[in-house]
């Protein structure tokens, strides 16, 4: 029991994911030049940076989509830039990831949109899947979508049901890339509170990329903000709100120099 | 100006050098596709519905237009060869060299051309833009590979599809070229066929057929890799559809000389001719 005790204790306080000093450059370009960045478990961190930052990359990195030139990346105990073929695919089944524009199969219904992971990789039967995909749709308030065609849908339903696509195996982690880029206010809203009940009915490690400031101070645990391959601030959102780190504060300024 | 020569010579190498680098690049990245995908052919899970799913859409959809193209081409061969073996008397040839013609060389250099104008241009749409859409990278971080999802059943599909297409286009073409010749020229039935058995053997027809299947499955190859590389958006996948029909219709006759010239050796040694 205390040998459980200790491991479970070990466990928080290991990091859900650790970069360290990553670099990556593509065709003789720097784009991350020593990125290091601990994400504890069951938080949301929002990597914060304006366009050419390297988020993305950075992002790509964590879900082994990309190889560094050097530096680590450890996911759930496990250094995941070495991995290859089956290993990494084990590994990536820990994460689920929600695409700038939802990178739904515009081939497929919503339902089986939602359902192409259980259907790859899990053994339950059609009436098991279907009943799950209802579940995860519930859980990002959308119900009775699962015959439609992701082209029938509006952009910030289609996010929910990229959401629902990357729970349906109950990841330790999500990833969001530019989740309220190019949405009206009042959809950024929403797709800002399903961020937040997704962590806090499913107790997922949320990692956001964004360029925007409002919605990152809403859902943030953690903020780090990224300025041309380098975490120039990180911590809290209080102490990165009062950063006098000059990158940072003309990146802020941009919106809270206004409201 | 003594000053500007030593600093525009290294600029002019290293021009020449990306100039040198860009199709060995290119040529490297085609040939480690080519490797993963069928690397990926021989690895569970087998998609067996996704396969027939291809077929549905590579040979039957195609039926109508290959059909089409092999009755004209039977038929208009026919006239061509009536009009030049008629120069020298040796119309009782004409059923037969029409279908050395076909199945030789026709039949599948056509078909190949069909496939990709309608099949390859296809996929290299369809996986381009899923590519662009970052459908493809959706499918990485599902653990799912994307070589077996979404190149193998195409590639598998385009190596049956292309050879019964070929057979489909053999059987209309001397069926176009036998009413031209028989109902319009009116050539007697027997002196069409008369040595279309003597000559015409087995091999010939799976030569043919053989060709097809390799081409098949080298220009849908070509293509897939074509959209599986498009980037930068609409006009990407524009770029990546016309780069995947030219490079196919290249491959096409760059494919059927090294396949005809590696089967007629062979057949020479057998020391057949007009004369058997």
């Amino acid at each position: 029991m205390s040998t459980l005790a200790a491991q479970a204790k070990v466990d928080a306080d290991r990091p859900m994911i650790d970069v360290k000093d990553l670099y990556k450059s593509f065709g003789g370009t720097p784009v991350l030049k020593g990125v290091s960045l601990r994400i504890m478990p069951g938080t949301t961190c929002v990597i914060l940076g304006g366009s050419g930052s390297g988020k993305t990359v950075l992002m790509k990195h964590i879900i082994g989509l990309l190889k560094p030139d050097k530096g680590e990346v450890w996911v759930d105990g496990v250094e995941i830039t070495r991995l290859r073929g089956r290993e990494l695919q084990d590994e990536r089944q820990k994460m689920g990831m929600v695409f700038q524009n939802a990178a739904l199969f515009d081939s497929m219904t919503v339902g089986d949109n939602v359902a192409f992971p259980l259907r790859e990789h899990s053994p339950f039967s059609e009436q098991e899947i279907a009943e799950k995909v209802k579940d995860k749709l519930g859980v990002v308030s959308l119900f009775d979508v699962e015959k439609k065609f992701p082209a029938e849908l509006s952009g910030g339903m289609r996010k929910r049901v990229g959401l629902a696509r990357a729970i349906i195996r109950d990841p330790k982690i999500v990833l969001y890339d530019e989740p309220t880029t190019g949405l009206d206010p009042l959809t950024t809203e929403s797709v800002d509170e399903m961020i937040i009940t997704a962590r806090a009915k499913l107790g997922v490690t949320s990692v956001v990329i964004s360029h925007d400031i409002g919605s990152a101070f809403h859902i943030a645990d953690y903020i780090a903000v990224l300025h041309f391959g380098r975490i120039v601030e990180e911590g809290p959102p209080a102490k990165v709100r009062k950063s006098e780190e000059p990158h940072t504060k003309q990146f802020l300024s941009t919106w809270f120099g206004r409201t | 100006m003594a000053e500007a020569q030593p600093s525009q010579e290294p600029s002019q190498v290293a021009a020449f050098g990306a100039w040198l680098a860009t199709p060995i690049i290119a040529i490297g990245e085609l040939a480690l596709f080519f490797f993963q995908s069928i690397a990926a052919i021989f690895r569970p899970p087998y998609r067996v519905g996704s396969l027939f799913a291809q077929l549905d859409f590579m040979a039957f959809g195609s039926l109508f237009v290959v059909g089409l193209t092999g009755l004209f081409t039977g038929m208009v061969l026919a006239l061509q060869t009536i009009y030049a073996f008629g120069l020298f008397n040796a119309q009782s040839l004409v059923g037969a060299t029409v279908e050395l013609s076909l199945a030789r060389e026709l039949a599948p250099i056509f078909t190949s051309i069909v496939v990709v104008a309608r099949v390859g241009s296809a996929v290299a749409t369809e996986l381009g833009t899923m590519r662009v859409t970052e459908q493809i990278d959706a499918l990485e971080t599902m653990a799912v590979d994307p070589y077996n999802y979404l190149v193998v059943p195409r590639v598998v599909a385009a190596a049956v599809a292309t050879p019964l297409l070929t057979m489909l286009f053999n059987a209309v073409g001397l069926f176009g070229a036998y009413c031209v010749s028989v109902f319009l020229r009116d050539m007697a039935p027997g002196t069409f066929l008369n040595r279309l058995s003597a000559l015409v053997e087995m091999k010939d027809l799976t030569d043919g057929l053989g060709k097809s299947a390799v081409i098949g499955f080298v220009v849908i190859m070509i293509s897939a890799y074509r959209g599986y590389k498009a980037s930068g958006g609409a006009r990407g996948v524009g770029i990546a559809t016309t780069q995947a029909v030219v490079g196919g219709l290249i491959a096409i006759f760059a494919i059927d000389y090294v396949y005809t010239a590696i089967t007629l050796s062979s057949t020479a040694s057998r020391g057949g001719g007009l004369g058997g």
